[in-house]
């Protein structure tokens, strides 16, 4: 990814300092899945294959853009593609599906959008990240999925 | 009434995106019996055990064809040929010799994933649709031979499913375009053209458009969507066969504020119960409402089975046969067999 950085000079916002999880003592307790957990999903990777920084710190991602409903096994994350033309955008979204879909319970609804407004294309790009059939096509090109992966990795700083 | 499970039948390894019963069974003391295929690449086939239990039991596994997920299948009129779509972008047509599923015949031309495979009710011509956004229709002739008589653009978009009309050599084809277009053979013989879109500007579909189905005499179809809703359209003069004018369908009524996620599967049984199939895990069966006044709703909500599945439901299909049976495919990698009780 050394080549041809769409953008150079990405913000870099600050991470929020947030309370450890606090595990239950009791085993038998079923922890319900609430933001934190959320987070702890979207904010542990450095996502952005063009940055080695996590969603957070590049501002994709913030704690206002994410819904959590864990009675209705809902969740919806609203993102915001690090510039208006990003072609990355797509990507970005596609690995944010990806992430959750490994990390939720299969119970789970999931909606992913661009943010109203920070993305030329908003419509397509919505339509086009929450049709599952389009998502798993993508989803059997092992190059797509090594490009996922990679952005996929986690970071440890 | 509402439904009541008979049966979960599990096997394949993936979800599991379609089904289609088998139209010569489920009478004149034939088993029913249907086919299942997933993103396991794999083809199941289903038989009842008439003789005790009434369960039904995979008789067939049909792979090591197909390299990518088989999104569709389909049987002949006869019930002897199946036809299957994969997103390795090929059609195989497989014959049932004595049991045993045989690959008679595979079907290339589309650029890349296709999505759907129907007969037509002759069963002398074939429809299929791909990411393409083409819709191709091929005719089947005596041993199997098979040929592209035409090839279709017109949807701008990848063509989610193609529905030929029960008794008229009348094709539909919908996509994710948002529109429904209808495909006839006016003139000389293959000179297929688009006759009619469904689209927004004739109270159509605003998002994806998932599926067609016809109830039992051709003049009335239903549509499903990502907008949510399920569309009734309604054509006049269906008794005349080819050769006649062609009817357009218009908007009859829209049926909305009863689903919360994208509705994938939408199925008319021969009684007229309307069965939907959607991302929110339930099922929902709609009636005609005989008590409407004028102006009022033409169909009302006869029961709705929430988490019928543990997943989206990506396919429900009446059964032949008398009393039928609905089945459902999901994306928990079942397939559920239900039955309608008072």
């Amino acid at each position: 990814m050394a080549s041809g950085l769409i953008n150079p000079n990405p913000i870099i916002y600050k991470k929020k300092d947030r309370r450890p999880r606090t595990l239950s003592s009791d085993e038998n307790d079923v922890e319900p899945i609430d933001l934190q957990e959320i987070f702890d999903i979207l904010f542990s990777n450095s996502i952005d294959p063009e940055h080695p920084k996590s969603l957070e710190e590049l501002g994709v991602v913030t704690e206002e853009g994410i819904e959590v409903d864990d009675q209705k096994s809902y969740v919806r994350v609203t993102f915001k593609p690090t510039m208006e033309h990003c072609s990355m955008a797509t990507l970005i979204g596609l690995c944010i599906r990806v992430k959750l879909m490994r990390s939720l319970p299969s119970r789970y609804k999931v909606d992913i959008r661009v943010a109203p407004g920070s993305h030329a294309t908003e419509a397509a790009v919505n339509k086009q990240l929450n049709d599952k059939e389009r998502v798993s096509v993508v989803l059997e090109n092992p190059t797509l999925v090594d490009i996922i992966d990679e952005c996929l990795t986690p970071s440890y700083d | 009434m509402e439904l009541k499970e008979i049966q979960t039948l599990e096997g394949h390894t993936d979800r599991v995106w379609s089904l289609d019963w088998n139209p010569a069974t489920g009478h004149s003391g034939i088993p029913l019996l249907f086919a299942s295929c997933s993103g396991d690449k794999t083809v199941r086939v289903w038989e009842q055990n008439t003789l005790s239990s009434n369960l039904f039991t995979c008789k067939a596994v049909l792979d090591e064809t197909h390299t990518r997920t088989v999104r569709s299948c389909a049987w002949s009129p006869s019930g002897k040929l199946l036809a299957t779509a994969s997103f390795d972008a090929t059609t195989a047509i497989w014959e049932n010799v004595g049991g045993d599923f045989e690959c008679v015949s595979t079907l290339e031309g589309h650029e890349n994933e296709v999505k759907c495979v129907c007969w037509n009710a002759s069963g002398n011509l074939l429809a299929t649709c791909s990411r393409d956004k083409s819709v191709w229709i091929w005719e089947v002739e005596q041993g199997n031979e098979v040929e592209c008589v035409s090839v279709l653009q017109g949807h701008t978009q990848d063509v989610k499913m193609v529905k030929w009309h029960p008794t008229m050599d009348v094709l539909f084809s919908c996509s994710y375009d948002n529109t429904v277009k209808v495909w006839a053979d006016e003139g000389e013989s293959d000179d297929w053209q688009c006759v009619q879109t469904l689209g927004e500007p004739n109270n159509g579909h605003t998002s994806t458009v998932w599926a067609i189905s016809f109830n039992a005499s051709g003049d009335k179809m239903v549509t499903c969507s990502d907008d949510l809703t399920l569309k009734v359209w309604e054509t006049a003069n269906i008794g005349i066969q080819s050769g006649g004018q062609f009817a357009p369908w218009r908007h009859l009524c829209t049926l909305t504020g009863y689903h919360d996620r994208t509705i994938f599967s939408v199925h008319w049984s021969r009684e007229g119960i309307l069965a939907s199939g959607a991302a929110d895990d339930a099922i929902r069966l709609f009636v005609d409402n005989n008590e409407s006044e004028v102006g009022g709703p033409l169909f009302k909500l006869l029961s709705k089975k929430e988490k019928a599945h543990g997943m989206d439901i990506n396919c429900v299909q009446w059964s032949p046969g008398e009393k039928p049976l609905l089945a459902s495919a999901s994306d928990d990698g079942t397939i559920k067999v239900w039955e309608l009780t008072s």
